[in-house]
C-alpha cells in the first residue's frame, strides 16, 4: 500500500517530505524504546511513536523505515523535522493515541487479518 | 576552611556521537577553565576512554576532572554515573560493555572518536553508544554503588531519556545520590516544579556536548576542597558541606 493512502485513510498530517508519500509501505511497528525499534523493525515500515526527539530521525533513517507516525497530535521538535527534511523521511502526526493508530493501521494493511 | 567551588558534573566528548568533534579534551579543558570552572565530570555515553586524556590535559590547570559515564538503563534512562578514581569507572565500563548490543553507524549517529590530550586522534569507539544497555535502572543503580561511585539521574525534568519522561514518576525506592535538572530549568525553578522531589539532591550541569555549552550551567557547592569525597558529602548535605541551590 502506498503511504499517501495511509495517510488520507488516516488523516495524518504529514509535517515535512511530501514528496516522499509517493511510496511503497512493507508493514508497521509500533515502538517507544529506540533500542526496541533497532532491534525489531524493518526497512519499508511505518513507525508509530509518542517519542518527538531528533534520535528518532536518526533511527528511521538507519533501519530504512518508510515514514515515522507521530501520536496523540504530539508535536515534533523543530531540530526532528530538520534532520528529517534532510534523510527525506516523512514524518506524519496522527491526533489519535497510539492505540488506535496501529489498530487502524493494521486493519488497513492487513484486512484479511483478524 | 571552605568555599563555594562551580562544578558541572556533566559534559561530554567527542567520544559521544552527538557531540562535535571540538569537544576533545585539550579543548574542554581550556573552556572549562575559561568560564570559570573548579570541577568537572567527564560522562560519555557508555563510555569512558577520553576520561584519562581530559584528566592528562588538566594536569597543572587547577581544574579538578572527576572519572564519568552517561550509561542508558534497558528503560532507556539516562544516569550519570561519577567515581573517585579510573579503577571504578574501568568497572563499570567492563559491565557496561558486556551488556551493549550493535556497532556504530557513523553516518547514521556520529563520530566516536578518542582524542589524546595533545589533540591527536587514538581511534575510533565501534560500539553502539547511543544504544541502551541490557541494565536496568536498579541494576545500575546497585552496581555504581557497589563500586563506589555516585548516581545523578541525569536531566529529569526532559521528555527524553529523563527518568520522568521515560518512567513516569522517580522510582522512590531507588537511592539515587543526587537528580540533575537540565540547564534550561535550573534549580530553583526545578525546585518549584517538583516539589516532591525535595528529599533529593539537585544539581543542574550543562551536559554539554558542544563547546559553547560548556559554561551555560553549573552546581555551586560549599567544600572544604573540590573533590569527589567533598562532593559526596555535599549532596548527601553531610558534615557542614551542601549544593547552594
Amino acid at each position: 500500500m502506498m503511504l499517501e493512502t495511509v495517510s488520507e485513510r488516516l488523516s495524518l498530517k504529514c509535517k515535512c517530505c511530501w514528496e516522499n508519500l509517493k511510496r511503497e509501505v512493507t508493514g508497521g511497528y509500533a515502538g517507544d524504546l529506540l533500542s526496541d525499534v533497532m532491534a525489531n523493525s524493518s526497512a519499508g515500515n511505518i513507525w508509530v511513536t509518542r517519542q518527538v526527539h531528533q534520535n528518532i530521525v536518526a533511527v528511521a533513517a538507519l533501519k530504512e523505515h518508510a515514514a515515522i507516525v507521530i501520536v496523540q497530535g504530539a508535536t515534533p521538535e523543530k531540530e526532528t523535522l530538520d534532520k528529517a527534511t534532510k534523510e527525506g523521511i516523512p514524518i506524519l502526526v496522527a491526533d489519535m493515541g497510539e492505540f488506535e493508530v496501529v489498530g487502524r493501521l493494521h486493519r488497513l494493511l492487513y484486512p484479511d487479518q483478524g | 576552611m571552605g568555599r563555594v567551588y562551580r562544578c558541572n558534573l556533566h559534559m561530554h566528548t567527542c567520544l559521544s556521537p552527538c557531540a562535535e568533534l571540538d569537544m576533545y579534551p585539550s579543548s574542554i579543558v581550556k573552556e572549562s577553565v575559561v568560564q570559570g570552572l573548579d570541577v568537572i565530570a567527564i560522562c560519555d555515553h557508555n563510555s569512558s576512554e577520553n576520561v584519562q586524556y581530559v584528566i592528562k590535559a588538566a594536569s597543572g590547570t587547577g581544574l579538578v576532572v572527576i572519572p564519568g559515564m552517561e550509561l542508558c538503563t534497558r528503560e532507556e534512562v539516562h544516569l550519570v554515573a561519577i567515581f573517585e578514581n579510573l579503577e571504578g569507572l574501568a568497572s563499570l565500563q567492563e559491565a557496561v560493555y558486556d551488556q551493549l548490543d550493535g556497532t556504530n553507524d557513523e553516518d547514521a549517529f556520529g563520530i566516536q572518536a578518542v582524542v589524546n590530550e595533545a589533540g591527536e586522534v587514538e581511534g575510533f569507539n565501534e560500539h553502539l553508544l547511543i544504544g541502551a544497555t541490557g541494565i536496568s535502572l536498579n541494576r545500575a543503580v546497585d552496581l555504581v554503588h557497589s563500586l563506589g561511585g555516585l548516581v545523578i539521574a541525569s536531566h529529569i525534568d526532559r521528555t527524553a531519556f529523563g527518568l520522568i519522561g521515560q518512567l513516569g514518576f522517580v522510582p522512590p525506592d531507588v537511592p539515587f545520590d543526587a537528580l540533575e535538572v537540565s540547564a534550561g530549568l535550573g534549580i530553583s525553578q526545578a525546585r518549584q516544579r517538583y516539589p516532591e522531589l525535595r528529599g533529593y539532591a539537585f544539581v543542574t550541569s550543562s551536559d554539554a556536548h558542544f563547546v559553547g555549552d560548556i559554561g551555560r550551567a553549573s552546581t555551586r557547592m560549599y567544600l572544604e576542597s573540590p573533590s569527589f569525597a567533598e562532593i559526596r558529602l555535599a549532596l548527601g548535605r553531610l558534615s557542614g558541606r551542601y549544593v547552594l541551590e
